[in-house]
């Protein structure tokens, strides 16, 4: 098969390009530009593709670089930098692979010739009881990446390939370090490729959008604090809300940008029993009934009960009440080890 | 294989190769030095140095070999204002925005001037005139452009300088030129007036990258940027690539002795090429046309020069399919990474960024045969197709 690798220069989508090349299959190496701007590491700086060129080299595997920062800026930056301004967290990774790796980077694939399209995720592909495919998770269970590829389904999952999903991470640097890979060692990535350590969200999200001081109200609608940026305040977050020292641990519970105003309450009122989705990705027909429900990328899953509506919506109804979701986060459904679909919580 | 990719690099001439081979060989010496051997290596450049005089319009002392037509240019910028900045602390450049990023890069490193340019790609001397005033002592405009082959009209841009700013400098980026164009007749003006600083790069014309020329006239105020050992008369420090100089020249002599000859066939050639995709390419559309395009006027263009744009397909795409089929050629510059970035040229000339996308650079060179024509006719299109009949749809699982 002509099998089109997505390399970022990490160790993961190396050893993905080396499997692929050692199962005999015709192997192009790609990586994407994404973001222009500064970064500590991710898929864009230039040394990262140098990596990925190099990697490429030594399998003998020919590499090419595709410019999508056009679309990266339209599809997943902008929308980013809107969700804070409108009050949410969003997930910026998976806006990147719902528009740019599993689908610009699929149509440019198809259209030069390629079968397949594959990454170096920690995912597995597996079946379900009707004979098709799900996203699964890795066999390195604190490595799965599934949650965040949730937005790969239906016939997608038929073009993919995810060659180390079933290895464990240190399995994959063995491999790369018997094949002498220059990324055998390489450290992980670990945060949003666009926003660097020094600057953080807040310097990033400074220069894009003007941040609105607000009240920390609690329930009764008593003023308690003040914060410089409600864009800023995630639910769920304990600190810098201006809050005095207090016995009893407050946390935002609300964030409402328009009226500029934090609620802030304690652990139960920061509990909720079920959550409202929109966007909602079923990775093949709608699922209703009893799911696992993951709401953040290492998060434990919870036992939950999902009920799809008319408007491409979820309501997911936790068993025991877990902690409120920050609008614009993403909950995960899992049946056994397979993603059933996913979908973006509302406040 | 059809390498259509002569306007980023040239195969090396054979008398080029030929040239260099005994100072890569036997041969050695340090031009700087002192003895025989030192002195024969020093004949060696200096031989080059007539041959750059002849061919550009300068004095053999007027010759300042660099690594290349970027370093080349960047003298040129730097080296006049940084020479200036002293007594004229206000002295700034001036440049169109479609010049070579090394001419571009420098003119905005230092705050200098970028005017723009008409919708076909010519230099407009209405906003180049607005530019200029008696702070700008350096005019910086090219030959002919890299990416559109747009030939520029020096001695209208000279005259202008003259009448109004008469103490400016004119430097022009010659690498793109020196195939095709009889610089010094292309570089003087009615009046007699000559550009004063003109750059080269040798793997253009087939001779070997690492070797560029700066042609300065005498007199001319220019603060050298690499300093040392104070070779080329203290304008550029470091031991001369003597393989290369010697290489550059005799590429340059065959180039300038076979000028019209080139022209002529890679003329006839490049007509036929983009002639023939204009028919097998629906809504294809040629750069560098004069006039409304509608005659296919292609005489302000260079002779190897075929640029198109196609709407509808992506020029990255475009260019590995191409390489599928052994046919070489670029769409605008790639960065750093290996990617193709939006042409500055292009966005300069007006063409929307959408169509400046599928932008396509073919451009033929010394070593060009017909056979290289036919082999692009059958893949361009081909290519095209494809990638038309794959245009992306909607995104699946888009977020309204």
């Amino acid at each position: 098969m002509r099998v089109l690798v997505a390399m970022s220069g990490g160790v993961d989508s190396s050893v993905a390009a080396a499997l692929l090349q050692e199962q005999g299959h015709d192997v192009v190496g790609v990586t994407m530009k994404l973001w222009g701007g500064e970064s500590d590491s991710g898929c864009c700086s230039v040394s990262d593709v140098d990596d990925a060129r190099r990697v490429a080299d030594q399998l003998g595997i020919d590499h090419h670089v595709f410019n999508f920062g056009d679309d990266f800026t339209r599809d997943v930056i902008e929308p980013y930098v809107a969700d804070h301004a409108a009050g949410r967290t969003p997930n910026p990774c998976i806006e990147c692979n719902r528009h740019l790796k599993f689908d610009r980077l699929l149509h440019r694939a198809e259209a030069l010739g390629f079968d397949t399209v594959a990454t170096g995720h920690h995912v597995r592909l597996a079946t379900d009881g009707a004979g098709r495919p799900h996203l699964a998770r890795a066999a390195d269970a604190a490595k799965d990446q599934s949650y965040v590829l949730y937005v790969v389904a239906g016939d997608v999952l038929d073009r993919v390939s995810f060659p180390v999903g079933d290895m464990p991470k240190d399995e994959v640097r063995a491999h790369a370090a018997r094949l002498g890979l220059r990324t055998a060692s390489k450290p992980d990535s670990q945060d949003v490729c666009f926003i660097t350590s020094v600057e953080g969200r807040r310097g990033f999200l400074e220069d894009r959008i003007e941040y609105t001081p607000g009240r920390v109200v609690d329930a009764t609608g008593r003023e308690v604090g003040r914060v410089d940026a409600v864009e800023l305040v995630t639910v769920g977050q304990r600190r810098g809300l201006g809050l005095g020292g207090n016995p009893t641990p407050r946390y935002a519970v609300d964030v409402d940008v328009a009226t500029a105003t934090v609620t802030i309450g304690d652990r139960s009122a920061l509990r909720s029993g079920t959550v409202d989705l929109t966007d909602v990705v079923w990775a093949h027909d709608p699922v209703e009934g009893p799911v696992l429900a993951q709401c953040s990328a290492h998060g434990t899953p919870h036992p939950a009960r999902v009920v799809p509506d008319e408007a491409g919506g979820a309501t997911v109804t936790f068993d025991e009440p877990q902690r409120r979701l920050a609008p614009g986060q993403s909950v995960v459904l899992y049946r056994g080890d397979l993603v059933v679909g996913g979908g973006i919580a509302t406040r | 294989m059809a390498y259509l990719d002569h306007a980023a690099t040239t195969p090396v001439r054979p008398e080029a190769r030929e040239a260099m081979l005994p100072w890569l060989g036997d041969r050695t010496g340090n031009p700087s030095g002192a003895h025989r051997l030192a002195r024969d290596a020093r004949r060696a450049i200096d031989d080059a140095r007539d041959v750059f005089a002849e061919r550009t319009g300068f004095a053999p002392g007027d010759i300042v070999f660099t690594a290349g037509g970027s370093e080349a240019d960047n003298l040129a910028v730097f080296g006049v204002l940084d020479a200036q900045v002293d007594e004229h602390p206000g002295a700034t450049a001036v440049c169109p925005a479609t010049e070579h990023h090394a001419v571009l890069e420098a003119v905005e490193h230092r705050a200098g001037r970028v005017v723009g340019v008409g919708a076909d790609g010519r230099v407009d001397l209405d906003r180049l005139a607005a530019a200029l005033d008696d702070d700008v002592v350096l005019v910086s405009v090219m030959a002919a452009n890299n990416e559109t082959g747009v030939i520029a009209d020096l001695p209208a841009v000279l005259d202008l300088v003259d009448e109004r700013a008469p103490r400016a400098l004119v430097h022009t980026d010659a690498v793109q030129a020196f195939t095709w164009l009889d610089l010094p007749e292309r570089t003087t003006a009615p009046s007699g007036r000559r550009v004063d600083l003109l750059s080269l790069s040798a793997h253009k014309f087939g001779g070997p990258q690492g070797v560029g020329v700066l042609a300065v006239r005498p007199g001319t105020p220019l603060r050298p940027q690499l300093l040392g050992g104070g070779q080329e008369r203290g304008r550029r420090s470091g031991t001369q690539n003597v393989a290369g100089i010697v290489g550059a020249a005799a590429a340059a002599d065959v180039a300038a002795r076979t000028r019209a000859e080139t022209v002529a066939r890679a003329g006839a050639q490049r007509d036929r090429l983009a002639d023939g995709l204009h028919d097998a390419v629906e809504g294809l559309v040629e750069t560098g046309l004069a006039g409304s395009g509608a005659e296919r006027d292609r005489s302000g263009k260079v002779a190897g020069s075929c640029h198109v744009c196609i709407p509808g397909i992506e020029a990255e795409a475009l260019l590995v399919l191409l390489e599928d089929h052994d046919v070489f050629a670029s769409a605008a510059s790639s960065c750093a990474s290996g990617a193709q970035d939006p042409s500055h040229v292009l966005a300069a000339m007006g063409v929307p960024r959408e169509l400046a996308g599928g932008s396509l650079r073919l451009s033929l060179g010394w070593s060009t045969t017909d056979a290289d024509i036919d082999t692009a006719l059958e893949a361009v299109p081909a290519a095209v197709e494809r990638l038309r009949a794959f245009a992306p749809t909607s995104h699946a699982g888009a977020r309204p």
